[in-house]
């Protein structure tokens, strides 16, 4: 393999660690693309080739399994939104629907009590909503 | 009987690893062997006498597209988590990160019970420490 190839994975993998830490921030994808010293289109191509989402989808899809954690544990919907990163309520819940197939505030409402027994690490990943189509 | 004995850690630099693990972290270095190009670090815990993790790099004993595959899955961060414990977390984190390495958490409390912090070591591994 490359060294070229590889600096790009490590580049990537820093993007996604920053993605994963910093979601409720305002980021973009020129903000992380400028951090992985790749232009924004490169960036995105070479980021869905590498985790099978766009960075956009990828920060929406954490910025909702996040919310998800807040609402079952009784935030508004309001709150969730605003705490994960989100600034639009609409196209918030919008994105919600998309990924979990209910609305944020039919989801809070439902019983979670079968995913209490879970360590919150890998609920994260069991919970977190999944695409029928790479975005 | 039936107990754990050691544990392969797969890494691209032994000298970056070695500072990670021995330097940063506070493992003991109990054995370092080298063939060739490759080189297999073996580190331990007093605590645990007879348990160890085995540093290797990816293309050692595999072939050139297995070591390949298995690099690129390191390099993306998909490799771990590695967990660890110490009886004083503050201070082991601020060692590791004085070190340099890429933090991904500071120490929280976790909702399922323990206070942990988390890293990546020089090769892209996942390492998490908990407090005991």
């Amino acid at each position: 393999m490359e060294q070229h190839e590889l600096a790009e994975f490590r580049a990537l993998r820093r993007a996604r660690d920053l993605i994963d830490r910093e979601y409720a921030r305002p980021l973009d994808v020129p903000t992380l693309a400028a951090a992985a010293h790749l232009s924004p289109a490169h960036f995105s191509r070479r980021f869905r080739a590498a985790y099978g989402e766009t960075p956009y989808g990828y920060l929406m899809t954490r910025r909702i399994e996040r919310a998800m954690a807040l609402l079952r544990a009784g935030s508004s919907v309001t709150d969730a939104c605003m705490a994960v990163g989100c600034t639009s309520l609409g196209s918030f819940s919008s994105r919600f629907r998309e990924l979990v197939g209910e609305s944020p505030s039919v989801y809070r409402a439902r019983e979670h009590s079968h995913l209490a027994a879970i360590p919150s690490c890998i609920l994260r990943e069991g919970t977190r909503p999944k695409r029928a189509r790479a975005a | 009987m039936i107990a754990f004995q050691y544990f392969p850690i797969a890494v691209d630099d032994p000298d970056a690893a070695l500072a990670f693990y021995r330097d940063a972290l506070g493992l003991e270095l109990l054995n370092d062997v080298s063939n060739g190009e490759f080189r297999w670090l073996t580190l331990g815990s007093p605590e645990q006498p007879g348990v160890s993790i085995v540093l290797s790099q990816p293309h050692g004993g595999r072939s050139q597209q297995d070591g390949d595959a298995l690099l690129e899955l390191l390099a993306k961060g998909a490799l771990g988590p590695y967990v660890f414990r110490t009886d004083d977390l503050d201070a082991t984190f601020e060692r590791v990160r004085a070190s340099g390495a890429e933090v991904l958490q500071e120490p929280i409390d976790q909702s399922w019970g323990p206070r942990d912090c988390a890293f990546r070591d020089p090769a892209g591994n996942i390492v998490r420490i908990n407090q005991a």
